[in-house]
């Protein structure tokens, strides 16, 4: 087996008194789409903040490629971060800014790449998530499809080795949210990405899913295939996965 | 409509007990219990209940509870079904958080305010750290993000700044220049005026101008950045927020303040003269040479120095303001409102302490 991309042991989450994450142990296995998966306010989200040390862990270790990352120096992180994408959920673009400087962003400050190829290398981004015709606009005059095509680009401009995203298809219609994950599917296999997904949708853990880490509670209770989840036996993924049937 | 009878000893409930009904039973039933014997409540009339009705319900129970004798009877199976749903629910409401007595809150405040002062001063420390460095290393800000601001906390500024200057500096010559004039003293004014304005009028107003048009849209900008997630996004973009949002705005107004105070000199000035030459009759040539005569290097020296440092309160505690905001468009409100009232609070003290050491 692979070694770990990312390997999570004994992560703990508090805000203020109450606990949302105990005792969390995962491995993200590269060139997989890994799957954080459970109800709402389950503590999903939390854990890939922990992860990305957008938030510090109360207790634990995450590592990339072995390297602790909790403690890691800024400079260095600020390295590490350079190999990361990130499509947050409420796709964070910056307001003030047309898609194509949102996008541009990354390159300008962390290259030294001429204009004419930083143009090339947004324009072949936006291409890649079906967004050529909305360049010049300002993420205002986007939809809510489009806001998180135009930011999934700006997290692969870099082409990252491991993309997380955070409920990419929430709040969209089916349609869009097939397209989005087809779009996910298409990106790992033409760039050879590791994906980490947070989200709910069932579709699309079906659709993504290599591997699944299952949150309950602030608890991690199953980690494996979407296949052997189906047949771990346990209430609360048969209910959920269940309760998301459509016959 | 809900119907309640008292007879013989018994409270008879009937009819709807829905919300639409409840009016005067909801009134009327205390006052039953407050000034008669009841032996017995019997709901059997009740034809149709809703949450309001079931809530109801569960106060004539504790009331029941609470006096002597009182017998209830059952409601009829439908209705007591209804009862027994938001009996359920209700079992599992959970008890609003306890509140803190005086002395904890005095405690929790202190606490708040030592760890956002802290967090101040760090954030001080890093936009000073990056605004040197930036000078000379262009990295991690946007092209153009300086002219931008400087047009935007500067330029566009100036109007207002001149205008209510040019208000002031005639309200301020027009209310000196009478009580000068009783004691034919009018002639001092191009002095009075001059060195107040330089010294203290300008800079205040200029600062007090910027911190509620400026520093607003500061904190209002990144408040809502942070809780829109283009914070996070610039951190995950491996860009330090404060390099990339705050410090051009710092370099800005470090640049354009000086600027400005010396428009609103020209504009405060201006409003003077026309009190001078207009109402004191005085001569424009010697009022000028006057006013030219208090200046000294020195003082304008003070004067920007003053400015400068007046701007940096403003941009810090505006990025500290906004940086920890927490909610939604709310949140964004209150840190926009607290950020103008700490800033102009900040002035006048940095003002009285220039004051005191520059007398």
């Amino acid at each position: 087996m692979n070694a770990p991309i990312i390997s999570v042991r004994g992560l703990e989450a508090r805000y203020g008194d109450s606990s949302i994450l105990r005792d969390i142990d995962l491995d993200i296995r590269p060139h997989e789409v890994s799957v954080i998966l459970g109800s709402s306010g389950c503590g999903k989200t939390t854990l890939l903040k922990n992860i990305l040390r957008l938030e510090q862990p109360f207790a634990g270790s995450v590592k990339y490629w072995g390297e602790e990352l909790t403690d890691m120096h800024e400079i260095r992180y600020q390295e590490v971060l350079k190999r990361f994408g990130v499509l947050f959920q409420g796709s964070a673009l910056l307001n003030s800014l047309p898609v194509y400087d949102n996008i541009a962003i990354p390159l300008e400050q962390h290259t030294r790449l001429s204009q004419r190829v930083i143009d090339r290398l947004v324009r072949e981004k936006l291409h890649l998530v079906r967004l050529d015709g909305a360049i010049y606009h300002l993420p205002s005059e986007l939809s809510g499809g489009m806001k998180k095509r135009a930011a999934l680009a700006r997290a692969i401009v870099l082409d990252p080795e491991i993309l997380f995203c955070d409920e990419p298809t929430s709040g969209l219609d089916p349609l869009t949210a097939l397209a989005l994950d087809e779009l996910l599917l298409d990106l790992k296999s033409k760039l050879d990405m590791t994906i980490v997904v947070v989200t709910h949708e069932l579709a699309s853990i079906q659709r993504l899913a290599d591997r699944i880490f299952f949150i309950d509670n602030g608890a991690l209770i199953f980690s494996g295939t979407p296949a052997e989840a189906q047949k771990a036996g346990l209430d609360t993924i048969d209910h959920f996965f269940e309760a998301g049937r459509f016959d | 409509m809900a119907g309640i009878r008292f007879d013989k000893g018994t409270l008879y409930l009937e009819g709807d007990f829905t919300l639409k009904e409840l009016d005067n039973a909801a009134s009327e039933i205390p006052r039953i219990f407050r000034r008669n014997k009841v032996a017995t409540v019997d709901p059997g009339g009740i034809s149709k209940l809703d949450s309001a009705g079931a809530a109801l319900w569960e106060e004539i129970l504790l009331l029941a509870e609470h006096t002597e004798g009182t017998t209830v009877l059952p409601a009829r199976p439908e209705i007591q079904a209804v009862i027994e749903q938001f009996r359920s629910r209700q079992d599992k409401q959970t008890e609003p958080p306890v509140e803190q007595g005086w002395l904890e809150q005095i405690g929790a405040a202190a606490l708040r305010g030592w760890q956002s002062g802290r967090i101040a001063i760090q954030l001080a420390a890093d936009i000073f750290y990056w605004a040197f460095v930036g000078v000379f290393r262009r990295g991690g800000q946007r092209k153009g993000s300086l002219s931008q601001q400087c047009v935007f906390l500067g330029l566009d500024a100036l109007p207002i700044v001149a205008l209510l200057s040019f208000v002031i500096g005639f309200i301020i010559a027009l209310q000196a220049g009478v009580q000068m004039k009783a004691y034919s003293a009018g002639i001092f004014l191009a002095d009075v005026m001059s060195f107040a304005l330089i010294r203290e009028f300008s800079p205040l107003f200029t600062a007090i101008i910027l911190a509620g048009r400026s520093g607003s849209a500061i904190t209002a900008e990144i408040a809502t950045m942070k809780v829109s997630e283009e914070i996070d996004a610039l951190r995950m973009m491996a860009l330090d927020p404060v390099r990339y949002v705050v410090v051009p705005k710092f370099h800005a107004v470090s640049l354009m303040m000086p600027i400005l105070v010396a428009f609103s000199i020209l504009a405060a000035e201006l409003g003077s003269l026309l009190i001078a030459v207009g109402y004191l009759e005085l001569d424009l040539g010697v009022y000028l040479q006057r006013s030219l005569m208090v200046l000294e290097p020195s003082e304008l020296l003070v004067t920007f120095a003053k400015s400068v440092v007046f701007a940096w309160l403003i941009v810090i505690i505006a990025a500290h303001q906004g940086f920890q905001v927490q909610g939604g468009a709310e949140g964004v409100g209150r840190a926009t409102t607290r950020s103008v009232v700490a800033s102009i609070l900040a002035i006048i003290v940095a003002d009285a302490i220039f004051s005191l050491v520059y007398l």
